[in-house]
């Protein structure tokens, strides 16, 4: 698999740009120029420069420390979010794929249900319900992003159920939290760990749609949504503020995207042999 | 057969399939004994309910479309067809152990085949990992894994066939169980290997004292190791006997027909003769004799009531009556 991945150069540039991004985000105090808090109506506005690469927003901030800050709010909560999603979602698929009958058809309803509403409405709904704040910005992201989950893991696990080494595991007396735990998960934990790497492009999109519309991270804290939005007003006069933020979701997304199609393609060798 | 001897006996086993909305009896009045040191062979074609036979006694058919009907499971004297869940999937793998007919896909790709057997010993054993994979380790060695400790942390798919048979085998006896079932687990192996893991069973049989269920639908593997031999066909014991007295004096015309239709060493046959007709379907189960379609002694009496399982003579019993009527007429 390693060999697979290492071959693809696209992959490597997904790799790469992310780590970039992470790398960025974990080192934020001593990359940033400025404080991305402070303000100071004497620069407000200041167009890209030697002094402030990216230029100023509307009170003064450097908006490339903004960036910088920004990435670590998008990676947080798109990191966590997903990952509370992938354990909740795989979990309930596994339940539901193994135990079928009433149980499976309970869980696929509400998978159906969340499946109904848009990402970004579902998402607003939650986060409205909840109030503006970290925490719950990542729980309305991990639920518009469960369902996925629930499915992806659902279907490995009515094929894998009727294994023959599970057969086997029922027949040396192993319960079923045993059998769908150690025998069933490992199998199909690939898939899920792509579909994850996929589905974080699109919560960190989420993030910054929810941040957009202002139910994200309340201010003064950067978060790339949010700097759009406050950009917004200034468009015209400003294009750096709306800009740069932009450019830091879009390369984010897009090196997520590549990454998971990368894991994707090296763990599936079907995939592989056709582009090779 | 001594009695007191026996570990796991059979009474007049009934197992029933759920098709189209009705119950219909699979394994139908089987009733076996088998004791300590001893392999009972359950020979019969594909459909004849062996394989089925053996999920029943360990609980093993799906819930939903499979029902025990009656009749009694007997593990050395204690009926398991009442107990619960719980107690049973206690005994599974503990008291009684199962190994399949496919070795290759009976491992789970994503863990060391030592963890797999130290698992399957922790899973009734009060024991630490290492103290599981120490014996699991010993359980290695003793299905004569060549290099076992080294081999200890492969995966099943860095092994053979045979190998992984032999695994299994190590699991299956990694509690030593007092009866141990074995679905075909040779059918799937090439013909050395084969003779190699039949050889490796009947020692381990001795070693340990179990008691083997062994169901194949091979003959010649029956007369390499079985004691006694039990022919099912639709569902139902046909015929039972030592191994020596069954391919002696096959006394059902179908245990007759299976031997003609075998290749033998040690008889000088010019024309294998296959069986012509097919089992019932179990929705289509004739009032009579089961056999009656396809038997050359036919009589009407056949086709109107269902034989019964008849001793011929010591430890050999027969389902027909045909057959029972003129061994009578002889003593």
């Amino acid at each position: 698999m390693w060999q697979a991945l290492c071959k693809n150069r696209l992959s490597w540039l997904g790799i790469g740009l992310l780590l970039l991004i992470v790398l960025a985000a974990v080192f934020a105090p001593w990359l940033a120029p400025h404080d991305p808090l402070s303000q100071n109506i004497a620069y407000r506005l200041e167009p890209p420069s030697a002094e402030f690469w990216l230029g100023t927003d509307s009170y003064g901030r450097d908006v490339l420390s903004r960036l910088i800050y920004g990435a670590r709010v998008s990676l947080l909560v798109g990191f966590v979010a997903i990952l509370i999603a992938m354990c909740i979602g795989s979990a309930l698929g596994i339940l539901a794929g193994y135990v079928g009958g009433v149980v499976d058809q309970l869980i696929m309803g509400l998978v159906d249900v969340l499946l109904s509403f848009p990402t970004l409405l579902l998402g607003l709904m939650v986060a409205a319900m909840l109030g503006a704040s970290l925490e719950n910005l990542i729980i309305a992201i991990a639920i518009t992003e469960i369902a996925p989950f629930v499915r992806v893991a659902r279907a490995p696990t009515i094929a894998l159920k009727q294994r023959d080494f599970v057969e086997a595991g029922r027949a040396l007396g192993y319960g079923p939290f045993r059998l769908m735990g150690v025998h069933i998960l490992p199998n199909m934990i690939s898939d899920v760990v792509v579909l994850g790497s996929l589905w974080m492009a699109s919560a960190i999109r989420t993030e910054a749609s929810l941040s957009f519309i202002g139910l994200g991270v309340p201010p003064p804290a950067a978060t790339w949504g949010s700097m759009i939005r406050e950009g917004f007003e200034n468009i015209l006069d400003a294009w750096w503020l709306t800009v740069f933020p932009s450019i830091a979701i879009l390369l984010t997304v897009l090196a997520l995207n590549l990454l998971g199609d990368a894991l994707r393609d090296a763990i599936d060798p079907k995939l592989r042999s056709e582009r090779s | 057969m001594n009695t007191q001897d026996t570990v796991l006996e059979l009474r007049n086993l009934r197992t029933e399939f759920r098709v189209g909305g009705a119950w219909h009896a699979a394994v139908r009045d089987v009733s076996l004994a088998v004791g300590k040191n001893e392999t009972l062979a359950v020979v019969g074609e594909s459909g004849s309910g062996k394989s089925v036979t053996a999920l029943s006694v360990l609980r093993l058919l799906p819930e939903a479309g499979a029902r025990h009907g009656g009749g009694e499971i007997l593990l050395e004297g204690r009926d398991l067809a009442p107990i619960p869940e719980k107690q049973m999937a206690a005994l599974r793998g503990d008291a009684i152990a199962m190994i399949f007919q496919e070795p290759m896909t009976s491992l789970n790709p994503t863990m060391t085949v030592g963890d797999q057997i130290a698992e399957a010993i922790r899973q009734h054993r009060h024991l630490s990992w290492r103290e599981a994979r120490a014996l699991a380790l010993e359980a290695l060695e003793e299905v004569k894994i060549p290099a076992a400790a080294s081999r200890f942390g492969d995966y099943p798919h860095q092994f053979s066939g045979g190998m992984r048979q032999r695994v299994m085998i190590a699991m299956a006896l990694a509690c030593k169980p007092k009866v141990l079932l074995a679905d075909e687990p040779t059918t799937a192996l090439d013909v050395t290997i084969q003779a190699q893991i039949l050889s490796l069973l009947s020692e381990l049989k001795e070693a340990h004292g179990m008691a083997v269920v062994f169901i194949t639908h091979n003959l010649g593997v029956v007369a390499q190791i079985a004691d006694r031999v039990a022919v099912m066909y639709a569902g139902e014991v046909v015929e039972t006997a030592d191994v020596k007295t069954l391919f002696e004096r096959p006394t059902h015309p179908y245990t007759e027909a299976l031997l003609r239709a075998m290749p033998r060493v040690d008889l000088d046959t010019a024309v294998l003769e296959p069986i012509p007709g097919s089992v019932p379907a179990i929705t289509a189960m004739p009032r009579g004799c089961a056999y009656a379609s396809r038997c050359p002694l036919r009589e009407t009496r056949c086709e109107e009531q269902a034989p019964a399982l008849e001793a011929v003579s010591q430890d050999h019993q027969v389902r027909c009556v045909v057959r029972v009527e003129s061994n009578k007429r002889h003593i």
